[in-house]
């Protein structure tokens, strides 16, 4: 079974993993500049997590505000990440967003539109003018749906359920992968000299995610095993509204449309809560009184925006806060309220899966009560380390795109950044790794050793006869997780995370699955779970070394933003068997743009 | 309140298999996913179950519960009777790969057959025009998840496996049905969803639409609207004649994909 | 024996069960195939009656003999002449009847209701049907489905001669007057009219076969009205069948004198 030569291999230019927004993205642009191209995910195809995005793609496209541009796009994204970001990843993005969002129309995505027939655009946190490209609260469906039919319409090799546990190296490049189809439990080798990582986020460390099962940083354990760096691991998004009740729908998302929309926060006094936590970086562009904001939907020229609408990491501390002092609502969360704010028919033609989804999983009618919702693990700021205009980590051949890569979104992301993101960068890793690809002139070739070490690690939970099993392991990690690294974080809860994690670590050794290798999820739970660990590991020992509080890490025992770290990045890599954490200066950007932050 | 669930869950593979009898602690408010899930995490670790968002929005577990196809994460358990069995079996129209896990590679087979979007240029401002109601008949196709319960229903291939061979199913003529109403598109997709997707052999009776967990209205919205474009191509004197004389209803036909790697 | 398909395929879940189903599914195929049946019997035995279609005092015809063209046809409710001869098994209504027949036998909706109550193909969702082979709509007969709307546009001027035997109902011997009577015939043109409006094919022609409905402004607002009836055209399909059958069983029991009409005016 680990004998190489009975092993399935393919040879190709560009191997992508995973086949989200990113991936898809990715192959297509590796696609259009001639390579040969192999799009493997662990999922069906066009059943990635990108299909939970609802609200919609940033990009400057100044239909609905004509003021609109990149560089009122770029500072909003800068100030949401509290300027940790790659200035380049955010100038890039902003540039480019537009474009790639035309070019989704051109391959069959229909947007909702505006009167004068344009695509249109909507209000979301932290966005200064209305520039969400959508289409009702399922854009990331959409943007899938178009993506994949354009790789299915170019005949792109897709190879479907299907993980890669690990990636192959020449000594001096990458050279490719190794997997196992989950449906037989078959290995599988690829040979290639370009691998792009686009595997999505690590939601799934944290118990209450809106995540799904898929999002256990593969892409990041692949990329740190490869020797690459992670950057800003310590910043993870808790999107603040998430579901809290029925438990079985703990942390499903609630779009931050409903608040783009109209929607108001309110405590179980019913106060706007919000308008008590407007922090001092963002007052000057946010609304005092509660007149001023309902104004501002209508007119964002005179008014001032309303506080629901500040970044994701403000929000999400606040409704925290709230619940803290006891005026949460009585499943924990605090009334999200649309219904008092707009006709039912409103609603439902504007937010119709969220009218769908309350319904079905809550039995509540969005259109006639407000929802109950709570911070929810959504998102992973920190990333492979990458160069912002080809993709391209510190391994050669090794890209990364979309949540996986780090640097663009800084300490938080702006809602709508995400999807913008996954098309910009993932179009450019994908044209550089096949430019790479091209001009390697031998091909990669992959040892058999290196076969047989890959095949045998993934074998060994059969092997083992320890008493755990892969299940509880993740249970506890997930509490672990929720509890020591979340939201708020102090410095000994992290240290006794990271005692956690090294005792469950010690247990994956012990763990042992049944059955056979035929469709088992045990089994695959048990390999995902190294990949867990380790990120989780990244995530904890960073969020120790930051003593500061910045966008998606906040210490209770350093509540204050400290500008010395304002120009710090923290990386971590793979030292044997353990994560080093060391600093990097961020890297600082042009005078031409630094002045866009100096204009009102 | 918590009480225990009596479930029968299918488990085998192509070579056979059987309903067993599961008994699940359940909460309130929970869905059959996570009555299977809680049958993983401590009765059988290696219960196959294709799944992703658990919020009904990514179309990875459908399954037939209680006969009827049906998305699992959501089926709510308060949907039954206290003290009713319930019983999970795979999808009944794709081969089986294991317990609950159906090979559906079938209907991305069909996928590649569909012919690709070829829209107008676009304008000199690199703007498309559309008006949202040109949109919306395109909108509501394209809210689909590709869970493929309309297919397993469907009973042209449940019933007739050798049917698979000419026929696209229900999840693909909303495609057919997208293109044909696109404003953009320049293609006629007639003679294909004619010969290609076989939509002749639908016989319109609706089960499609029952199961849709995203409640497209595929029959009347999409299959009946494309049978009748159909009409107007190969059965219908009078457009023919119009089409003939006036010139008029022109489009070049499309075609299926051809794929490089053949 | 030849080799199992459908659920039965080698490939497929070895699951014994024609349907699992727990529901009494076999409820709903059952009631529409007696409704049919019964309906068909009664039209069929009205309509060979060659009586008691014409109530001569209030000038109300029964949709059953409209228009009335055959020799045998009480001359006052001839209104568009006579042609047909007289034979017993020519009904009085042999021009409007058997097209009226294919409109609804072509129907979208009824064949729905009939592919699954009388041929079982299936019985109901995700319950095996029992045919072998299934060639659906493509084969003759059946690919004569496809000329729904001719029969659709045939519909339509008979559902105008109805609507003129309603308003000449009004106008009995003794000039202007309202019944009851008149009350069931114009509420049995308006659903007629809803039924034949709501058509799929009517949906198609006025405006659903375009592209873009921006550029046909008048046209998209048919096509809005008529898409509204027809999400209701099963509903129409239903109740026509009990305004036709209630309207003509009024006239049987006035025409035959069992009952006299109410009257308003």
């Amino acid at each position: 079974m680990t004998d190489p030569s009975s092993i399935e291999r393919h040879t190709f230019d560009v191997v992508v993993v995973g086949a989200g927004g990113a991936g898809l993205r990715a192959a297509i642009a590796a696609h259009d500049a001639g390579a040969k191209v192999a799009l493997v995910c662990k999922s069906l195809l066009g059943k990635a997590h990108t299909v939970m995005a609802e609200g919609g793609i940033a990009a400057a496209m100044g239909n609905v505000w004509s003021e609109d541009n990149w560089k009122v796009h770029f500072r909003d994204t800068m100030r949401g990440g509290k300027m940790l970001n790659h200035w380049r990843m955010a100038q890039l993005h902003a540039q480019e967003a537009p474009e790639r969002v035309h070019e989704l129309e051109e391959w069959g995505a229909l947007f909702d539109r505006t009167p004068d027939g344009l695509i249109s655009q909507r209000d979301f946190g932290g966005h200064r003018y209305a520039r969400l490209a959508h289409v009702g609260d399922r854009t990331g469906l959409e943007l899938i749906r178009t993506l994949q039919q354009r790789a299915v319409a170019l005949g792109i090799s897709v190879f479907m359920e299907c993980t890669i546990t690990k990636l192959f190296s020449d000594g001096e490049r990458v050279s490719g992968a190794f997997g196992y189809w989950r449906e037989s439990g078959r290995f599988i080798v690829f040979e290639a000299p370009s691998v792009v990582l686009a595997t999505g986020g690590i939601g799934k460390s944290y118990k209450v995610t809106s995540n799904s099962w898929e999002y256990t940083g593969d892409g990041h354990a692949l990329a740190l095993a490869a020797g690459a760096d992670l950057v800003n691991m310590e910043f993870v998004q808790f999107h603040p509204t998430g579901m809290v009740w029925p438990p079985s729908v703990k942390g499903i998302l609630v779009t931050e449309s409903v608040r783009g929309d109209g929607g108001v926060l309110r405590n179980s006094e019913g106060r706007r809560f919000m308008f008590d936590y407007i922090p001092e970086f963002f007052k000057a562009e946010t609304a005092d009184t509660e007149e001023e904001a309902d104004r501002w939907y209508n007119d964002k020229t005179n008014n001032r925006r309303p506080p629901e609408l500040l970044p994701r990491d403000e929000v999400a501390r606040a409704i925290n806060a709230e619940v803290k002092a006891g005026r949460g609502t009585p499943h924990g969360g605090v009334y999200l309220d649309i219904a008092s704010r707009h006709p039912a028919e409103y609603i439902k033609r504007r937010l119709p899966s969220m009218y769908h989804q309350f319904k079905e999983l809550a039995d509540v009618d969005i259109t006639a009560e407000p929802m109950e919702v709570g911070p929810t693990c959504h998102y992973v700021m920190g990333g492979v380390a990458v160069d912002p205009d080809t993709g391209e980590s510190d391994v050669p051949g090794l890209y990364a795109a979309g949540e996986v890569a780090g640097g663009m979104h800084g300490s938080n992301r702006l809602g709508g950044n995400s999807l913008s993101d996954l098309l910009v960068f993932g179009r450019r890793a994908g044209l550089n790794a096949a430019y790479a690809a091209a001009r390697k002139r031998e091909r990669a070739s992959v040892s058999d050793d290196d076969v047989r070490a890959a095949a045998e690690h993934a074998l060994a939970p059969f092997s083992s006869t320890g008493d755990e099993n892969p299940y509880s392991v993740q249970h506890d990690l997930q509490e672990v997780m929720h509890s020591l690294v979340g939201i708020i974080r102090t410095a000994e809860e992290m240290q006794q995370a990271l005692d956690k994690l090294t005792e469950l670590r010690k247990r994956t050794a012990r763990m042992s699955v049944e059955g056979h290798r035929q469709y088992n999820p045990g089994w695959h739970l048990a390999l995902d779970l190294h990949n867990m660990l380790l990120v989780s590991e990244c995530i904890a020992r960073a969020a120790l070394e930051r003593t500061e509080s910045r966008g998606g890490h906040t210490r209770d025992d350093y509540p204050a933003t400290d500008d010395t770290w304002g120009t710090i990045n923290l990386l971590c890599r793979l030292d044997g068997d353990s994560v080093n954490v060391r600093q990097v200066p961020l890297p600082s950007m042009p005078d031409e743009l630094r002045a866009l932050f100096d204009e009102k | 309140m918590g009480y225990d669930l009596n479930m029968k869950v299918w488990r085998g593979d192509a070579t056979g298999g059987e309903l067993v009898p599961y008994t699940v602690p359940v909460e309130e408010g929970e869905v059959v996913l996570d009555a299977l899930h809680r049958i993983q995490a401590t009765q059988s670790g290696d219960l196959a179950v294709r799944w992703n968002c658990k919020a009904g929005k990514c179309g990875s577990c459908s399954a037939e519960i209680n006969g009827k196809p049906r998305l699992t994460c959501m089926t709510r358990l308060s949907t039954f009777e206290r003290g009713e069995t319930v019983t999970v079996t795979p999808m009944r129209t794709f081969p089986i790969i294991r317990d609950l896990v159906t090979d559906v590679s079938y209907n991305f087979k069909v996928a590649e057959t569909i012919p690709a979007f070829a829209p107008e240029k676009r304008r000199d401002d690199g703007t498309y025009r559309m008006q949202q109601e040109d949109v919306e008949r395109g909108q509501e196709f394209r809210k689909c998840i590709e869970c493929f319960l309309c297919q397993d229903v469907c009973h042209v291939i449940r019933d007739h496996e050798e049917n698979k061979q000419a026929f696209s199913g229900p999840r693909f003529f909303l495609r057919y049905a997208e293109l044909e109403m696109h404003p953009l598109d320049t293609n006629d997709h007639r003679k294909l969803a004619q010969e290609r997707a076989g939509i002749g052999l639908c016989n319109i009776t609706k089960c499609c639409t029952e199961v849709c967990p995203e409640g497209i209205k595929i029959t009347d919205n999409a299959i009946i609207p494309v049978k009748e474009r159909v009409v107007d191509r190969s059965f219908d004197p009078v457009t023919w004649l119009g089409r003939k004389i006036f010139r008029r209803d022109q489009l070049p036909e499309s075609q299926t994909p051809t794929l490089p790697q053949d | 024996m030849a080799a199992p398909t459908g659920i039965q395929s080698p490939s497929r879940a070895r699951i014994a069960e024609r349907t699992l189903r727990t529901d009494r599914w076999w409820l709903a195929p059952l009631v529409t195939f007696i409704g049919l049946t019964a309906w068909v019997a009664y039209a069929t035995a009205r309509v060979f009656q060659q009586d008691h279609y014409w109530v001569a005092e209030f000038h109300y015809l029964t949709p059953f003999y409209s228009p009335c063209v055959s020799v045998a046809c009480t001359p006052e409710a001839a209104h568009f002449g006579t042609i047909l001869p007289d034979h017993a098994l020519i009904p009085y209504a042999a021009f409007s009847l058997p097209f009226l027949l294919l409109f609804r036998l072509t129907c979208y909706y009824y064949r729905r209701a009939y592919y699954r109550s009388f041929w079982l193909s299936p019985p109901a969702c995700a319950v095996a049907e029992p045919h072998r082979k299934y060639t659906g709509e493509t084969r003759l007969p059946l690919i004569l489905q496809n000329f729904h709307r001719y029969t659709f546009y045939l519909a339509l001027v008979i559902t105008l001669i109805n609507t003129w035997d309603a308003i000449l109902a009004f106008n009995g011997e003794d000039g202007f007057g309202i019944g009851l009577g008149n009350i069931i015939l114009v509420g049995n043109v308006i659903m007629l009219w809803c039924y034949t409006l709501s058509c799929h094919s009517c949906r198609h022609i006025t405006g659903g076969r375009l592209r873009s409905f921006s550029r046909h402004p008048i046209r998209y607002r048919w096509w809005t009205f008529v898409s509204k009836l027809n999400t209701r055209h099963m509903q129409f399909a239903w109740i026509t069948l009990g305004t036709l059958a209630l309207t003509d069983f009024y006239i049987w029991m006035l025409a035959s004198g069992t009952w006299s009409d109410l009257r308003f005016l």
